[in-house]
This record gives C-alpha cells, sequence and structure tokens, in this order.
C-alpha cells in the first residue's frame, strides 16, 4: 500500500486513522503497521522526499536574498519548511495579544513529516524527576507513568531512529543501556573551551544528544531487539537501516538529508511502515473532525481534500490524533456531536489548556582566544556536540524559580552567511575599507552563542480554544491564543542571562549587547522555541485531564492522542524523542486491545 | 548505503552540475505545489530550492544607472580589492543589493527606503561640501573616506550624521552579506566546509595549542 488517492480510500474500513505523519504520526504509523494493522495516514501538507528536493550542498549565493530569512522561509531560503512557518497562507489562528509577554507564536509545516524535516534533531530523555514534578514541588501535574514505563521506549526509538550521545551517569539525565547510543561527534574547539571554563565555574559539559547518524545503524542486530519473534518486521526495518548513510559531516540538518544520515519522520518511519505495505498516505487532506458512530465510538475522520477543496470522510476502528499538540486540540473541539456539545473528548473542559512552550533566552559573545585560529573544517554534525544539562537540582529551593534548564551553545567557522561581517560595530568602532576586511577575518569564527531552554510550569493562562469569528479558508474555525509566562519562567530567564555572561566572561571573551537582568525581557516570545505540548493532557482523573495513561481520551475509548497534546508538564528536555516514546508505548497498547477485541 | 558509496555518489552528482559547489537534485516536478502560489510578489512557501536563482527573476530590480554607480562606489569603499580577495563590486554586490531592495518583503521594503535615502544624502553631503555639481560617486577617494569617517560609526557619529550613520551600517552590513557569502568571500575568511567527509576529525593538535587546550 502507497501514497493513495482520496477516492481509493473511500469504501475501505482501516483499522486505525493515524492523524499526522511527524515525529508522533509518524511513530504510531511505524509502530502499528510492523505489527500488521491496517493503517490510513492523513497529512495535511503535500508530499515530500528529500533525496529529490533536499538542497543539501547549496552555497547562500545561488538563492534568492542569498538565503535571508523571509516570512514566506522565516528559517532561510533553504530550511526544509514547505508551506509553513508562523503563518501559513489561508490558515489563519488568532492572537490574544501582539505583545510578547502575552502572544502565542505557532509554527506549522504543511508536509509530509511535518515539523522532524527542521528540527535541531536534539533527542534528549526525560528523566525520573521529569515525570512526578508536582510531587517534588507542588506545582504542575505528575504524569500518570513513570521514567521506568517508557524507558524501554526510549530504548527502541534510540536504536530505531538513531541518537548519538554518551552517558554520563548525571542526576536526573539518564543514561541508555549498551546498544542504544552512537558515539558522539569530536567536540569543535569551542565546545572545548567552554567545557573547560565552565567546568570550572562547577557547570558540567557532556556530550550532545542529537537523532544523527555517526555511523551506519547496526542493522543486523537491532531489529531483532525491535521486534522480537517479528521476522517480517526485522527483515523490513533491517533493509530501511542498510539505506540510511551515516554523516557526511557536512551542510545543514534542517534542510533536510537526501542520504537519511539524520532523523526524518519520512526517511525513518514512514519507509518501513509503507514496505509493510500495510500504510497508506493521503497528502493534502486536513483533517477536521472526528466523527462518532451512535454508541459513541469513534468511526472516522473528515477531511478537506486541499487539491478540490471536497470534504470527504476516511473511517476505521480506532481514530490516532498526531496532528502537533495544537492541531489535535483543534480537531478535538471542532468535533461536536450532540454526546459532546463542548468537543469530543473535551468533558473536563481540558481540551486546549495546559498549553506550554520551553523556556528560551540567548547570549552571544566574542572570544579572543578563537580569534584567527588556523582554518579547519568545522561543520561536523551540524550542532550540539556537547551541551549543559541542568545542574542544580539541589539548589531548586534557592533560585527563586521551581524548575530548570539545559544549555545549548554552539561556536565555529561555519558556512558564512548573510550575516557574516554584519553587526560588528562593537567591535571594530565601524571600520570600512581594508581594515574592515581584516576585522573581518579576525572575528569570523570567534563567535560563541548560548541558549538556554527550560522548563515551564502550565498554568491556567496559557492555553487555546476555537474562536468564535474566525475560520480558514475551508470554513474551519480557527484556534486562538492566550499565553502568559509566571515568574518561574522569566526569573529562569534571568538566571540563564547571568549565567551565559559569566561562562563567557570566564573565557575571556565580550557579551554583545550585555546580559538582561529582566527576565520578562529576556525570555523568548510564547511558541517560538516551537516545543509547545499540553493541550489534552493524560492524567489519573477524568474531571482533570483529557486521557488516561495509554492517551486513550476517557470520552471515548477508541479515540488516542499520540503527539505533545497529552504532555503534563513540559520539561527542558526536548520534546520530540518523548513525543516519539510516547507513540510506540500507546501503539504498543492499541495493538494489544485491538488483538483483544476491546476496540 | 556505506559512507564510501555515498560520498562518491555525492561527488559524482556535483561534478555533472555546472556552476555548483556540491549537489543539485532535481525538484519534486509536477507534482509539486506551484511555487510562488502563497504570498502573492514573493517566492511563495514552496519554492523550488534546487534551482539556481539570479537578481531580478524573481521581482523587478530597483536601480538606475546612477543608483549603480552609487553602490558601487560605496560597495567598494567598504570592502575594496586587496591582497586576499576582488572588491564587493566584482563580485556581484551590487547586483545583490539591488536584487535586496526590490524584495516584496517587509524587511527588505525598510532597508528600500534606508538605502536609497541614504544615496540621496550622500549626493547632497557631496554637494554642499565639495560643490554643488558633485555627485559623491564623483568625489576623489579622501573626499570619500572624510565623508564615511564622519558616518562609520552611529555610536559616535554627531548628531546631524546620525540618521547617515545608521543608513552607512545596514549598507555595510548588506554589503558583506553579499560579498561574504560569494565563494571569493569565503575563500577570503578561509571557509573550508561545506564538502562531504569520510570521517569528522575535530580540531587540529595547533587549533587546541592555540588556545591553550593542547
Amino acid at each position: 500500500m502507497p501514497f493513495i488517492e482520496p477516492s481509493a480510500a473511500d469504501g475501505q474500513t482501516y483499522d486505525v486513522i493515524v492523524v499526522g505523519s511527524g515525529a508522533g504520526g509518524g511513530q504510531t504509523a511505524y509502530t502499528l503497521t510492523m505489527d500488521g494493522a491496517r493503517v490510513l495516514m492523513l497529512e495535511a501538507g503535500r508530499k515530500y522526499d528529500p533525496a529529490l528536493e533536499a538542497p543539501m550542498f547549496q552555497t547562500p549565493e545561488l538563492a534568492p536574498l542569498r538565503e535571508a530569512s523571509t516570512p514566506d522561509k522565516p528559517f532561510g531560503f533553504y530550511d526544509a519548511t514547505i508551506d509553513g512557518g508562523w503563518q501559513v497562507p489561508g490558515e489563519p489562528y488568532v492572537q490574544t495579544s501582539n505583545d510578547a509577554p502575552g502572544r502565542f507564536d505557532w509554527w506549522r509545516a504543511r508536509m509530509l513529516g511535518g515539523r522532524t524535516n527542521h528540527w535541531g534533531r536534539i533527542s534528549l530523555r526525560n528523566g525520573p524527576y521529569d515525570f512526578r514534578p508536582r510531587s517534588r514541588d507542588g506545582l504542575g501535574f505528575d504524569w500518570p507513568i513513570s521514567y521506568e514505563e517508557l524507558a524501554p521506549y526510549y530504548d527502541k526509538v534510540e536504536m530505531l531512529i538513531g541518537v548519538y550521545g554518551a552517558n554520563d551517569g548525571l542526576e536526573n539525565t539518564p543514561d541508555s543501556p549498551p546498544g542504544c547510543l552512537l558515539p558522539p561527534p569530536k567536540p569543535l574547539v569551542s565546545d572545548l573551551l567552554i567545557a573547560d571554563r565552565s567546568r570550572k565555574l562547577g557547570i558540567p559539559v557532556i556530550a550532545g544528544h542529537r537523532a544523527v547518524l555517526t555511523q551506519p545503524l547496526d542493522w543486523k542486530n537491532t531489529p531483532a531487539k525491535l521486534h522480537p519473534g517479528n521476522t517480517t518486521a526485522q527483515q523490513i526495518v533491517a533493509d530501511a537501516m542498510k539505506r540510511r548513510a551515516a554523516c557526511l559531516w557536512a551542510t545543514p540538518c534542517g534542510r533536510g538529508c537526501s542520504v537519511g544520515a539524520n532523523y526524518q519522520s519520512v526517511t525513518v518511519h514512514l519507509p518501513p511502515a509503507l514496505a509493510s505495505g500495510k500504510l497508506d498516505i493521503l497528502t493534502d487532506s486536513m483533517a477536521y473532525e472526528i466523527t462518532l458512530d451512535k454508541a459513541g465510538r469513534a468511526n472516522g475522520v473528515k477531511y478537506v481534500d486541499k487539491r478540490s477543496g471536497q470534504q470527504r470522510q476516511a473511517t476505521a476502528r480506532v481514530v490516532v490524533l498526531a496532528a502537533s499538540a495544537c492541531e489535535s486540540a483543534r480537531i478535538l473541539l471542532n468535533s461536536k456531536p450532540s454526546s459532546f456539545p463542548n468537543g469530543v473528548g473535551n468533558s473536563s473542559g481540558k481540551v486546549g489548556k495546559y498549553l506550554m512552550d520551553t523556556v528560551g533566552s540567548a547570549v552571544d559573545g566574542q572570544v579572543p582566544l578563537l580569534e584567527d585560529l588556523p582554518p579547519h573544517n568545522e561543520d561536523g554534525a551540524d550542532g550540539l556536540h556537547m551541551y549543559t544539562p541542568w545542574w542544580l537540582y539541589e539548589d531548586a529551593g534557592k533560585l527563586g524559580f521551581a524548575r530548570g534548564y539545559h544549555i545549548e551553545f554552539g561556536g565555529g567557522r561555519r558556512m558564512p552567511g548573510i550575516g557574516t561581517g554584519a553587526g560588528l560595530e562593537w567591535l571594530t568602532g565601524g571600520s570600512y575599507g581594508r581594515k574592515f576586511k581584516e576585522d573581518v577575518r579576525r572575528y569570523y569564527g570567534s563567535f560563541v552563542h548560548f541558549s538556554g531552554r527550560g522548563e515551564m510550569i502550565p498554568n491556567e493562562r496559557s492555553y487555546c480554544e476555537i474562536d468564535p469569528v474566525a475560520k480558514d479558508k475551508w470554513g474551519v474555525p480557527v484556534l486562538r491564543f492566550h499565553w502568559q509566562w509566571s515568574e518561574h519562567e522569566t526569573r529562569q530567564a534571568a538566571h540563564m542571562q547571568k549565567t551565559f555572561g559569566q561562562i563567557i566572561e570566564a573565557m575571556g571573551g565580550r557579551v554583545r549587547g550585555g546580559v538582561e537582568t529582566d527576565g520578562a525581557k529576556a525570555i523568548h516570545t510564547g511558541g517560538s522555541i516551537i516545543h509547545e505540548v499540553g493541550g489534552a493532557i493524560m492524567g489519573r482523573d477524568p474531571k482533570d485531564s483529557v486521557t488516561n495513561k495509554w492517551c486513550q481520551t476517557w470520552d471515548v475509548a477508541n479515540l488516542f492522542v499520540t503527539d505533545g497534546a497529552p504532555f503534563p508538564s513540559n520539561a527542558d528536555k526536548n520534546p520530540t524523542l518523548t513525543i516519539m516514546a510516547n507513540a510506540w508505548r500507546v501503539a504498543d497498547h492499541i495493538l494489544a486491545r485491538m488483538r483483544r477485541k476491546e476496540i | 548505503m556505506d559512507r564510501r558509496t555515498t560520498i562518491k555518489w555525492v561527488l559524482a552528482v556535483a561534478a555533472v552540475t555546472p556552476g555548483m559547489h556540491g549537489v543539485a537534485y532535481g525538484h519534486a516536478g509536477a507534482g509539486s505545489v506551484a511555487a510562488n502560489a502563497a504570498s502573492g510578489q514573493g517566492y511563495g512557501t514552496d519554492p523550488n530550492l534546487t534551482k539556481i536563482y539570479k537578481a531580478g527573476e524573481l521581482w523587478p530590480l530597483t536601480f538606475t544607472s546612477q543608483h549603480r554607480h552609487m553602490a558601487k562606489v560605496l560597495c567598494d569603499l567598504i570592502i575594496p580589492a586587496d591582497t586576499s580577495s576582488p572588491s564587493a563590486s566584482e563580485v556581484g554586490v551590487v547586483d545583490f543589493i539591488d536584487e535586496w531592495i526590490s524584495a516584496p518583503y517587509e524587511q527588505q521594503g525598510r532597508d528600500r527606503a534606508v538605502v536609497l535615502e541614504g544615496f540621496a544624502w550622500l549626493n547632497r553631503e557631496a554637494a554642499s561640501r565639495y560643490g554643488a555639481r558633485k555627485s559623491f560617486a564623483a568625489l576623489a577617494h579622501e573626499q570619500h573616506t572624510a565623508i564615511c569617517d564622519d558616518i562609520c560609526f552611529a555610536a559616535k557619529a554627531k548628531p546631524r550624521f546620525l540618521e547617515a550613520a545608521r543608513f552607512f551600517a545596514r549598507y555595510r552590513d548588506l554589503t558583506a552579506g553579499g560579498f561574504y557569502t560569494t565563494p571569493q568571500g569565503r575563500k577570503d575568511v578561509r571557509y573550508v566546509g561545506n564538502i562531504p567527509l569520510p570521517r569528522f576529525d575535530g580540531p587540529p593538535p595547533e587549533v587546541l595549542k592555540k588556545v591553550g587546550l593542547g
């Protein structure tokens, strides 16, 4: 089974409809089809294949505007995102505030593979504390599952997609069992200098974890660990692993990887799922409503065929939403049969609630020690060869904010871009002419960048709902966002600023523009880190959560959510790896219940 | 596919692609959504990423011949030829700046006003300092630098030069962005990446030694 036209799905009853093709949808469809379930995947965007389209080695002068960011391509011309960005033409959303402190910006990618195509591939496990934050400090919500319940799935996801990293035995920063991780890339000189000076300040620096193949996957041994007893699946996965090449140590991952060296749903999850013969994919098909039968069970999904503009319906025994946290909430809220006038899954009133992003704040610096270094290739794996996990768990009561952050940093002699040589006045005193050229040579490669990525605590004032008026171009009501940070987040952002300034100074460097002591100014806009989770949180009680621990809606037994929406908290760890591990866990559960004929 | 095979394949593809440093794969073709569909005059949200674009083919350009002359003089005052590399205008930066200020996007629209007003200011300043018929472009090098010295650093500029200094800073940023994104500019800063490697070795010993970590 393959990519199909809408008419080919008519009259068929699938085992499962999966809405979305990104990290959650890709993993869900993979797990289900490897065990023989017939799956229909609905993707709102177009088909995409990086082997044909990724502009891997293109240089900026070949692109319009030297590859600079524009509203059409906010992450630059060569970014893999198609028909996406902060705004999607014809598909608006409403912000209740235009000012940064109360604004939520929503990044979407309407394409096969969704946001897995452009993401940073940073793949960190949540730690044991991250599943019981409320038990530790009384804030937010505990997860209805523990680290131990999810750990086997983290193992499997790491082995399947390929994640580099190392085991450092640090608090709440889990080690992986032997055979899960690929070796980390060698650090850049800027990494080593940052590590050396950070450690002198008591700040740990360890190998980064990213979904990039630093060596070929172990296709001989891994498939049997992923699918014990299932020789068909093992063969399919082995073949898929063989087709992925190891990293070429060049070109940004965010452009897409035509040799499959990084994780994109389209190169890792979907090929084996398609090879199983059990997956049909409908692209350009935007799901907007879940339909229920007379018994109150989900029996399908209504969608817009974007090419014809027609509204159509697909049917299945089970429906899984993985459309992205906010889009899944939108679909639930727009599904309003008479039995659920406030939206399917929304009997608790919690759909759309407890929307979270990651706390972000950044500082740049210039380091004289890194000036005029002998030229050498620093492209590496494109990012995060090393990083700093949160290190102040013991000080939690003294910091003025409850939760921690990790530090992503970088430097190096990377491909010059539109910003090379720009904004140097603070160093050069405004040089031009031959002196300017000498200055650019001197400073190129001497900059370091620090970004904090911290945990936001869910609150009552950060949520999305259906706007009473606005609709998209197909007439489907759109989301309206409300946003507010608490002092836990703004104080954390101020702490990031102070810490990054200290590290840069310890390197003998200068901070560009100075550190920002006001956390409300230092914190990035809500949504801008593109780590939004929540909106259909899982819990133990139907009164205050949308799903149970199996991400099965309390309202409808055969309706599940496997993207970031069920997250009851948003640890500092980037959410994608956890989305995948959780989706695998939920898909296993769905398979078991289907086998028992419970759904 | 093992890494060696991959690299051979990548290099083979690069070799048959004229004017490219790396790989140009075919676009998705007829099945994909039409480029330039979404946002009017821009390149849209689904442009062909593997095509080579030239200034002027996506939107009409702005510069008159007088503008071009001014732009060239200013580009080369900022980035002149030296023993390492050619001047900015020699590698197409005037075309790039014209493309930039002509683009139908908000940021570029703001820069368009800044650049064109800056050009006009430079001509007025040239005339007031060196005689009514002088254009900035026609001045001698010492006269150019006399004016540029007054506007090259906004933080220290006299109040009456502040706006011109902001223009100069923006123009210098655009000139640098245009220059260092060319093959000659990459060579000037000795960027040696964007090539497939069989392995990544990290910094060589002399680099570590230089920063005191050797």
